[in-house]
């Protein structure tokens, strides 16, 4: 018997809305609450008091949001009411919006975004580049709702999907939606969603478990933190639709324990949920229980590999487990399992509630729907956005992102974090899904991109990377574990100048064997930065080794820092900023480097008034 | 009924039923897949990438996965060599042969290493990564008597982990660290001696190179024979006689008795005897026991205390629990005192002081149970049975061709109680067998009781009930320290339902010992083992302890005419110690 009907729910906190009067609302995800938008909130609420006197508004509420996605130019505070977007806000900034836009109905001009191309303020959010060109599903509260109030996420339409596939009570009927949908995990590797949930759910009887993979480990992405800070209450219905599908009970979501805001917010969603019997036992009197876990994890990057997160739930050491058996039929605690990334799960409730052919009509032939990157790097415009499958990376960087910052020339972006490859001006024009940029040889993955101009030296780029995967390894198989640090040992050996030709053959055989041999995706993508800049850029390696030169001027072991004789008015200030004491000579007289001491600082450089000082 | 599927292994076709892993079907097909982290005993892991196969599925998909994982699935077509296999193979070999402590010339496991054996097959030549230094090498851990443990010759395969959480559920053996500062090691890096190790020595079975290896003390045992004071007594186990011929290209479970005392008087023992006629002397004390704890309520279920890891496991994690094990000693704590006390009596020029004892076991903790302090200075030196054919093998002779001799009176006559001692059950049916005949005063006719035999993983735990004349008498046999556990537990919660405990900490008894020559390749060749011992007993003239002429003659003439007698009590009883330093199982 269903004793509670979701469209009251909704009308009921639809009114609990109208009763907050001006909603300002302002980020208070991890990016802008480090920016000191706790702050601000603050000093919103402390001058909010007295609105009632001055305004037609009976009172403001200031709304803590999650991430509004374009942490660049946090911290973000959006008016809706008065269709207004602040960027760079800071609590003593706060004062005159209150004066001059609130009271007075005068907008902030200094404050409002500038377009980089037109030097023009934008004043509404949906006219800036960055959210203009953008299509949110997995993100669409975020930055709208307060991630606290279950009401505000029932009022968007929250826990919508879940009463009705309740009501409906045909399990099959949800995974046929998600089949049709085409929904592929947005983790890393793809894998079709609707058939995850069909080889679990073809266990049903027993106990069974929903995990929800929020290990996010790439460096620079956060998509997953996002939802979790910002739309807590997304990802807990799209779980239980999860549940519901394949009949589990039972629960967990794995979070890294870095993540403290994401966690208190998902405690906080699950007891109100629990509260209101969106989760718990006999979920809205139905016969169908659910009960959720949070798993804190200790921020190991193969935790993130789904064998390794069910290991670590179990208390064991969190080393990936070889598959078959999949966890489909034996996952946590030997049970069924069926584990979703938190994206993933975060699409479920929009596709239930929009339905399949809606999803389906976005994307390319075998991506469908939107995926959201974390760009990051060279582009003006960094942050969180969402797109639809197939959009190419012209438009992500130089629309979205607003092109290459000072100017410079576009070199190359990796894609897919550590695990992903890097690709070049060629493939700007790549419509982006999970085939093409694998053919491309780099990997959707959880979606970084890293954008990188004419100065990164790519060489560098790969060392950074498998520096990275070499730390993560979780030391299990032999070609990750010690594959990793010969391949990062070559790679230091190239960056220092002291690279021989033939480290390149072994390097590149090294970097295939661990790719085929490994034991699990780590291992297995971990050489895709090697490959891909040795594919695209293996001039770039040559040089370094051949001509001991860093064509983009990073490799300090193959830079050297001279004197210009002839320039050099014996000012005496290079030798004073030396921390080293390398240069040496006398007033009025041209300085000397002594380059066995120099360690390329450039700190001379950086400083001499006569531009004397030369990088060679 | 098992169905039969097929598949195809090289283009060829190959049946399967129901082998655990592709790796199993691929070895029944007549192919070796190399591999250093598969061991048939132990679960699947994965980690070497030593044995990865590359597979095509019906539906033309091909992939490259480890075979010791992967299930058999019919149709699919595996090949084992083709050059990205080959390729990963090689470069796994170069990358460990890197990073290793390549000094194959002293190692230990010389001929013996699967990495050396593995790295010459593939003809590894040059390594073109750069290789551990001298100055890399991690200290070697060697201050415990059963056990070397060198880390830089670790590869990280994890089979000794497996092993001591499986085997032993006692984990004392744990990866550390992650990436390529993973080690494996006892927790933050302590020795052996410092955790609670059994020295079950099941980590150095298991382990495919020299990073775990046996403390050898033949050069001891040589200065020994070569001190002409001393006159030295050897005794031997009874799982040496059907392993030792393994060393010498003989089959698992051949019975080498008689050459093995040959052996012994080549390399200069001066006695030979044999610890089957005191596993005949423990017999007659325990089962004694046991029917004094049965008739007069004393502590039940009575535990078996001949396993040295089983009562180093229990001082160490259950000291609340020691009144359940028999106070006698084991087969070779009660025949070294014997040996040191009576021979004199018997052989003339013997005096005590100058008699050492040296044994042949099959065990590497039978060395700590040497020295425990109860028995310290009874049994001088004891070998495993590898250490033993060393020994053999280092004095020129040539063993196949040696003929078969007795060993020396009065120790060295057994029953075939005695000789089942080796395999798990044997200790429990041994008693069985003499304790009918204590309390009834009639010989058990039916005196194979065979709910208690059987060593392969299936036969872990066991359970008989014996009926004495009415009275119900509850057997539970176990191997591994793992199930032993279970029934601790079963007692703490009451609800056990037995009144002896045999308990064998490697998995199938002593037959399988930490000492024995390596066989975790083959899964069968324990219960080959077995099988000979069983055999033995079949052909004895005596086959329970209490009819053994020489143990009668011993109670006689030293022992105060019968089992528990106040001179059996001094010399063939002990007592345990807490030993208690913290367990996890602790922390409530």
């Amino acid at each position: 018997m269903i004793t509670i009907d979701i469209k009251d729910e909704q009308k009921k906190a639809e009114e609990q809305l109208k009763k907050q009067g001006l909603r300002v609302l302002v980020c208070a995800g991890t990016g802008c609450s480090a920016n000191g938008s706790l702050k601000v909130i603050e000093k919103f609420k402390e001058l909010g008091a007295d609105v009632a006197k001055l305004t037609a508004y009976d009172k403001v509420t200031v709304v803590p949001t999650g991430c509004h996605g374009f942490c660049e130019q946090g911290v973000l505070v959006v008016i809706p009411d008065k269709h207004i977007t602040y960027v760079k806000v800071k609590p003593e900034d706060v004062e005159e919006i209150y004066k001059s836009h609130i009271i007075n109905n005068k907008p902030v001009e200094r404050l409002l975004y500038t377009d980089p191309k037109t030097n023009e303020h934008v004043h509404k959010n949906e006219d800036i580049n960055f959210y203009a060109k953008q299509t949110r599903t997995a993100l669409e509260n975020c930055g709208h709702i307060n991630a606290e109030s279950i009401d505000e996420a029932i009022a968007v339409h929250g826990y919508e999907a879940l009463a009705n596939i309740i009501k409906e009570n045909n399990p099959d009927a949800v995974i046929k939606e998600i089949l049709d949908s085409g929904l592929r995990g947005r983790g890393g590797a793809g894998f079709p969603t609707g058939l995850k949930w069909k080889f679990t759910a073809a266990n049903r009887g027993g106990k069974s478990y929903v995990v929800c993979n929020g290990d996010e480990g790439d460096p620079g992405a956060f998509m997953d933190r996002s939802v979790m800070e910002g739309d807590p209450h997304k990802l807990l219905e799209g779980m239980a639709i999860a549940a519901f599908a394949i009949g589990a009970d039972e629960g967990y979501i794995y979070v890294r324990a870095e993540y403290p805001l994401a966690i208190k917010r998902l405690r906080k969603a699950i007891s109100d949920a629990e509260e209101r019997n969106y989760l718990g036992k006999n979920i809205l009197g139905s016969e169908f229980s659910f009960t959720l876990h949070i798993k804190e994890g200790a921020g190991a990057f193969v935790c993130g590999e789904e064998s390794a997160l069910i290991a670590s739930i179990e208390g064991e050491r969190g080393m990936p487990r070889p598959k078959p058996p999949f966890p489909a039929n034996k996952g946590l605690f030997q049970r069924p399992t069926l584990i979703n990334n938190v994206e993933t799960l975060a699409n479920v409730p929009v596709i239930m509630r929009k339905g399949a052919k809606w999803f389906s009509s976005m994307g390319t032939e075998t991506s469908k729907g939107t995926k959201t990157f974390a760009l990051t790097g060279e582009v003006n415009n960094t942050g969180l956005i969402e797109v639809p499958m197939g959009t190419t990376l012209r438009e992500i960087i130089f629309d979205i992102g607003g092109g290459i910052r000072k100017g410079k020339k576009f070199k190359a972006v990796q894609i897919g974090g550590p695990s992903g490859g890097c690709l070049t001006e060629q493939h700007l024009d790549l419509q982006m899904d999970y085939e093409s940029l694998t053919k491309a040889g780099a990997m959707v993955g959880s979606g970084g991109l890293v954008v990188m101009a004419e100065d990164t030296c790519m060489v560098e780029v790969a060392r950074f990377f498998m520096n990275f995967t070499k730390n993560e390894s979780c030391g299990k198989c032999v070609p990750c574990r010690e594959g990793t640090k010969n391949m990062l040992k070559i790679l230091e050996k190239i960056v220092a100048g002291k690279g021989e030709m033939k480290d390149l053959d072994v390097l590149e055989e090294l970097a295939n064997t661990v790719k085929d041999g490994s034991l699990c995706g780590l291992g297995k993508t971990a050489p895709n930065p090697v490959l891909s800049t040795l594919k695209y850029f293996r001039d770039e390696y040559i040089a370094h080794i051949k001509d001991k030169k860093c064509p983009a001027g990073v490799c300090s072991a193959m830079k050297t820092i001279v004197i210009n004789e002839a320039k050099c008015k014996g000012c005496t200030k290079c030798a004073r900023n030396c921390p080293v004491g390398a240069i040496e000579g006398t007033v009025k007289n041209p300085h000397k480097i002594d380059q066995s001491k120099c360690i390329k600082c450039e700190a001379c450089l950086n400083n001499c008034p006569f531009k004397a000082i030369e990088l060679k | 009924m098992t169905d039969k599927k097929t598949l195809f292994i090289e283009g060829t076709e190959a049946e399967f039923t129901d082998e655990a892993n592709l790796l199993e079907v691929i070895k029944k097909a007549g192919f070796n897949v190399p591999t250093f982290c598969y061991r048939p005993d132990l679960t699947s892991f994965g980690a070497c990438r030593m044995c990865v196969v590359e597979v095509e599925y019906p539906n033309g998909r091909k992939m490259i996965n480890s075979s010791c994982t992967m299930p058999p699935e019919a149709g699919i077509k595996v090949s084992l060599n083709t050059e990205k296999i080959r390729k990963i193979r090689k470069t796994v070999l170069e990358l460990l042969l890197a990073n290793h402590k390549r000094e194959c010339l002293t190692c230990d496991k010389s001929g013996k290493c699967e990495l050396q054996k593995y790295a010459a097959e593939y003809g590894i030549e040059d390594i073109r990564f750069p290789k551990l230094k001298e100055e890399e090498y991690e200290p070697v851990d060697t201050f415990n008597p059963s056990l070397v443990r060198d880390p830089s010759k670790c590869i990280l395969c994890g089979a000794c982990v497996r092993a001591c959480s499986e085997f032993q559920g006692h984990s004392v053996l744990g990866f550390e660290n992650r990436g390529s500062k993973t080690k494996v090691q006892p927790m933050n890096g302590r020795y052996l001696s410092q955790v609670d190790c059994v020295f079950c020595g099941q980590c150095q079975a298991v382990c495919p190179t020299g990073a775990i290896t046996l403390k050898y003390d033949i050069d001891r045992v040589w200065d020994l024979i070569h001190n002409p004071e001393k006159k030295v007594v050897l005794q031997i186990a009874p799982s040496v006689r059907i392993a030792l011929g393994e060393e010498f290209n003989l089959e698992a479970g051949d019975n080498t008795i008689g050459k093995i005392y040959a052996a012994a008087r080549r390399l200069g023992f001066n006695l030979v005897f044999d610890t089957n006629f005191s596993a005949d002397l423990t017999i007659t004390e325990e089962a004694n026991e046991l029917v004094e704890r049965l008739t007069k309520g004393g502590v039940l279920p009575m535990f078996t205390s001949c396993c040295p890891a089983w009562v180093r496991y229990m001082e160490t994690q259950h000291p609340d629990m020691l009144q359940h094990l028999s106070s006698c000693k084991s087969p070779q704590g009660m025949l070294s005192p014997v040996i040191k006390e009576f021979l004199p009596k018997y052989y003339e020029g013997y005096k005590k002081e100058d008699i050492a004892v040296v044994s042949v076991m099959p065990c590497t903790a039978k060395k700590y149970e040497a020295i425990r302090e109860q028995l310290y200075g009874q049994t001088d030196i004891v070998l495993t049975t590898k250490e033993f054919a060393k020994m053999i093998k280092s004095a020129g002779i040539d063993f196949k061709k040696l003929k078969d001799e007795k060993a020396d009176s009065p120790f060295g006559l057994y029953s075939g109680a005695g000789t089942i001692f080796g395999a798990s059950g044997g200790v429990a049916e041994a008693a069985v067998r003499t304790a009918y005949y204590y309390v009834t005063g009639e010989e058990l006719k039916d005196i194979d009781i065979k709910p208690l035999r059987g060593v392969d993983s299936s036969s872990r735990t066991k359970d008989a009930v014996i009926d004495i004349k009415g009275k119900k008498v509850k057997v539970r046999v176990v191997s591994t320290l793992k199930e032993a556990e279970k029934s601790i537990q079963e007692i703490k919660t009451g609800k056990a339902d037995f009144h002896i405990l045999e308990v064998m900490a490697c998995p199938g008894g002593c037959v399988n010992g930490g000492g024995q020559p390596i066989s975790c390749d083959d899964s069968k060749i324990k219960e080959r083992r077995a099988e000979g011992l069983y055999k033995e007993d079949t052909q004895l003239e005596y086959r329970k302890s209490h009819k053994n002429p020489d143990i009668i003659k011993l109670y006689n003439e030293c022992l105060g005419g019968k089992p528990g007698s106040h001179e059996a009590h001094k010399l063939l009883h002990t007592s345990y110690s807490d030993k208690f330093t913290g367990s996890y199982k602790d922390i409530k």
